[in-house]
This record gives structure tokens, sequence and C-alpha cells, in this order.
């Protein structure tokens, strides 16, 4: 069971290790323990990496994830790369006055490329993973991100694919899986249900499921998220984050590209608070968190905030646990307070986010009102998808247009009627 | 009385490579004794120290995650379906 890999001249990773009881592995596309059931995580010859990388590398590489390549588990030099990553970190002048913080900022993957959410970042891992290791068919579970995805980077790298979705999500992220053609199987059952029927497909048919058999490599996709934050605000950690609590993953992964930094020495060491956002409708991790347990209850998901929509959280406990240890927090929000998130960040900052995004606005508006962020702390949003493919959402909450005349007149007593209606707040009335 | 139990591949090795295994009991709990019975060794893996589930183990009775149901105490009857499922997936 001992690794015998051999690390490239190129990429520090070595073996696969239990996050639970340290037992390693070959780089194979397996992802759970078979000693103790705990997670396989990639390991990486930091020493190596110490030696080898510089701000300076890092810099001189390409405009996407793949600067970071030396901290990412892939072998080869054959990386696809669709230009993931690198997507903006605005400095969130106006929500920050308006919610009374100091200096926040807003990573923006609502436009990440090539489908407009984090989840770009895992899949370029994943497939470029998948490759190396002779899979010809890809596949994951997904709460439609993930499908959009899969389907679109399988389609450029020239791979078979079969994504599996919960039958109820938007129309959006249904069509934006469509388009690429790949096999869609949609599962009459909830995304926990999902993942449960992928966990029993995923070693019968050879194919390479991005968050399952090959979940170690997918998920270090998401230390892109960290690493990036850090060379934006100019190789400094900010003091604290707020993200999206899903399966936990995301979170945990931010919190280990920080680290990783850390440890090589690409930025100064400083302690980061991470809080977590959920869905008031499916918060297993918050309320752990707050009944200070160190297990997971699960539960059935009943929330508008369907990306996010995971009742049994495969992280969930390590995200607890992160949140604890950093002087974080892990709140929710209900659905009305999720679309009036989407609706600030919008009208603040001119940035369209979807449910999850409105969801950790939402948070952070929260934690600051209750004084658990510090105005003065540089505190970075994680936005991590567009709200173009969830219009059902804020359907209704947005008004409407003023349909007119092609006549002078018609305008100017359809203007008058706006600002009405700005006074009073919207109200539908027919012009 | 006869319950099918689906084996994960991390599991196989103790199974013969058999992917589902023929079992009797009327809780969870005795399914698990019934099981080692068949494949010594499985139990350790799928249980701690103390003898508990592990964290990263989920039981599903007919589909159902035994956490919504009776935990351990979960009564079986015959040709209910158990199928033991990695917890580390998805996301």
């Amino acid at each position: 069971m001992t690794a015998t890999y051999t690390k490239t001249s190129q990429s520090a990773f070595e073996a696969l290790q239990c996050k639970e009881c340290g037992a390693e592995y070959e780089p194979k596309a397996t992802h759970v323990c078979e000693l103790c059931f705990g997670p396989l995580e990639v390991k990486y010859d930091y020493d190596w990496l110490r030696k080898t990388v510089t701000r300076e590398t890092i810099q001189a590489g390409p405009n996407s994830i793949w600067r970071y390549r030396p901290f990412l588990p892939v072998a080869t030099d054959n990386v696809i790369d669709v230009g993931t990553g690198m997507t903006p970190l605005l400095q969130a002048n106006r929500l920050a006055r308006r919610l009374g913080l100091k200096k926040l900022y807003i990573k923006n993957d609502a436009v990440n490329m090539p489908t407009l959410s984090f989840k770009d970042r895992v899949v370029s891992v994943a497939l470029s993973r998948a490759r190396e290791l002779g899979f010809t068919t890809v596949s994951c579970a997904s709460t439609g991100n993930l499908a959009n995805s899969t389907a679109a980077i399988a389609a450029h790298a020239g791979l078979d694919c079969c994504v599996f979705i919960p039958s109820d999500l938007e129309a959006g992220k249904v069509l934006g899986t469509l388009i690429y053609g790949p096999t869609v199987m949609a599962v009459h059952g909830n995304y926990d249900q999902v993942n449960r029927l992928c966990s029993e497909v995923a070693n019968t048919h050879g194919w390479g499921f991005v968050n399952i058999n090959l979940r170690p490599y997918y998920s270090e996709g998401s230390k892109t998220l960290g690493y990036e934050v850090i060379e934006q605000l100019g190789w400094q950690l900010p003091d604290h984050i707020v993200a999206p609590l899903a399966s936990g993953s995301l979170f945990t992964k931010i919190y280990k590209g920080f680290k990783e930094f850390v440890e090589v020495g690409l930025v100064d060491e400083k302690a980061v608070r991470f809080s977590g956002a959920q869905a008031e409708g499916c918060s297993p991790i918050a309320k752990a968190f707050q009944e200070g347990r160190d297990f997971i209850s699960p539960v059935k998901p009943n929330t508008i905030a369907k990306s996010i929509a995971i009742g049994n959280p495969a992280d969930g406990v390590y995200a607890v646990d992160i949140a604890r240890k950093t002087n974080g927090n892990i709140e929710s929000v209900n659905d009305a307070e999720i679309v009036e998130g989407i609706k600030l960040l919008a009208e603040t900052e001119g940035i369209f986010t979807e449910t999850a995004g409105g969801t950790t606005i939402a948070v952070l508006k929260k934690l600051v009102e209750a004084g658990k962020i510090d105005p003065e702390e540089t505190t970075v949003a994680y936005i991590t998808g567009n709200g173009l493919k969830t219009q059902e959402a804020v359907q209704g909450y947005i008004g409407e247009p003023f349909t007119i005349e092609p006549k002078l007149d018609s305008f100017e007593r359809a203007l008058e009627r706006s600002r009405t209606l700005d006074r009073l707040e919207w109200q539908q009335v027919l012009v | 009385m006869a319950v099918k139990v689906l084996i994960p591949t991390p599991l196989q090795k103790l199974t013969n490579d058999q992917a589902t295994v023929e079992c009797n009991g009327e809780t969870i709990g005795a399914l698990l004794e019934s099981l080692e019975a068949n494949c010594p060794g499985i139990k350790a893996r799928l249980c701690d120290e103390q003898g508990k589930l592990r964290r990263f183990v989920n039981f599903y009775v007919n589909s159902e995650d035994i956490r919504f149901l009776d935990n351990e105490n979960t009564p079986l009857k015959d040709g209910d379906e158990v199928s033991i499922i990695p917890a580390i997936a998805g996301g």
C-alpha cells in the first residue's frame, strides 16, 4: 500500500494519504481509505516546493489556475487549460459602506471560465488527472454547476461524459449542461440520493467520477481560490473570509491553500478567520457548529439555494473544525434573505450571483450586524456562481420593464410613473 | 430471514470480490455480527474501537439513511436491501 509514485520535475505531489489514519496509497482513482473509510488527500513534497516555487515563477505562468501547477495533482505537461481561474478580486466599496465594513473584497467566480462557477477550477484539475489515469468517460453527481462544468470541459478535451443531477434543477442549469452533448441522468430524488447512486455506480463502468473516485484530485482545484486571493491582495492574507458551505470541501481547501502558501514561504503567516454560509432549509453544518457537535446530523433539503443543498455533507465535520479553530462562525439565512442578498450584491456592486452567492452575502450581512465581523478586518466574500443560471429564484422580486409606445409622451408618462414607484417601493402597475 | 447487503469496493477483498452478500439480522447491529461471521474482519473496518459505526461510513435500508431511521437499532425484515456506502463523496 505504500506509494511508489515518482514525482516529475514540475509537480510535487507524491501520494494519496488518509486524512484520518494517515495510511498512504498510490495516486490512482480512489478516494476512500480501505482501513477506516476516511477521505484520501493528496500529499506533497513541501521542501521541494519551497526550493522551487517563488512569487516570480508563479507570476511568469499562465493567467489561469495553472500558474499554481506545482501545487496541483497532475503529473504531465498535458493539462486542460481553458482559461479557468484568475477571476477578479473586486474591492466592494459600495457594499462595504452599506454593511458598515471598511475593507471588503468580492472574489468573483460568477465570471469564471468556461461555465461561470468555481466548479471550473475543480473540473479542470479532475479531468486533467482523469486523462493521465487513462479514463475516456467522465462523470459526476451534481447540483447543476458541476454538471455544466464537467460537460463543457469534457467536450473541450474530447472525453465522453455522463452526468447525474436531481430532476428538479433550475432550467438554466439543465440547458447549460445539455448544450455540450453529454448523457444527462435526471434522478427523481434530492442531491444526496443522486450522490449515493453515483457512489454505487462509480466503480462499475470504469468511469472517472470527478467528485467520487477522482475526488482527491478534484477537490485540490479549490485551493486556487486561496492562492489567487493571496496573490491579488499583493501577496497578503486577508483577516476574514466568508464562503458558502455545501459539502464543505471548498471551505477546507481555501484553508489548505492559505496554509500551503505560508508553509512554503510565499506569504507571511497571519490568523485568518473562516466563516461559512448555509441556507436555513439545508443547514446541517451550521446546526452542528451552533450546537457544539463534532458530528453532522443529515437533513432533507428544502431551499431555493439548490446549488448548496447537500443534506449529507462529506466534509462537514472538517468545515466545523476550521470555523471553530479560526474563531469564525457558521450561520444560515432563509430564502427571503437569500433573494435580498442576490439583489444587494447586484445593486451595490453590479455582480449578478446565483442563490449560493445570495446566501453568502446574506450571511455576511448577518455576521456584520451581529458584531461577528470587525469593520476593520480585511474581509473576502467568495461568490461562486452566476445568477443567470438561477433566474427562477428572483423572478417576481425584481420588478418588470415599463412597456411603452415608441412615442415621447408614452416615455414621459412611464418615467413619471417610475419615479413615483421609486418613492413607493416597486409594485406591479400596467403602464 | 435474508437481507441483501451491498458491499462497497474497499471491502470487497473481504467478501471474495462479491458486491452483494446475503445476511441475517433483526437490526443493523445484529446484521453487523452476521456479516462478521460470514466475512471475518469486516466489522473492524466498519466500526471503531468502541464498536460504534465509523463516522465516514453510511448505512441505508431500502435507500433510506439509517440516521433518519433508528441508527443501529433500525429493524430489518425479510427482503430488505442494506447498502453500505462510503460517506466521502460529492460536493
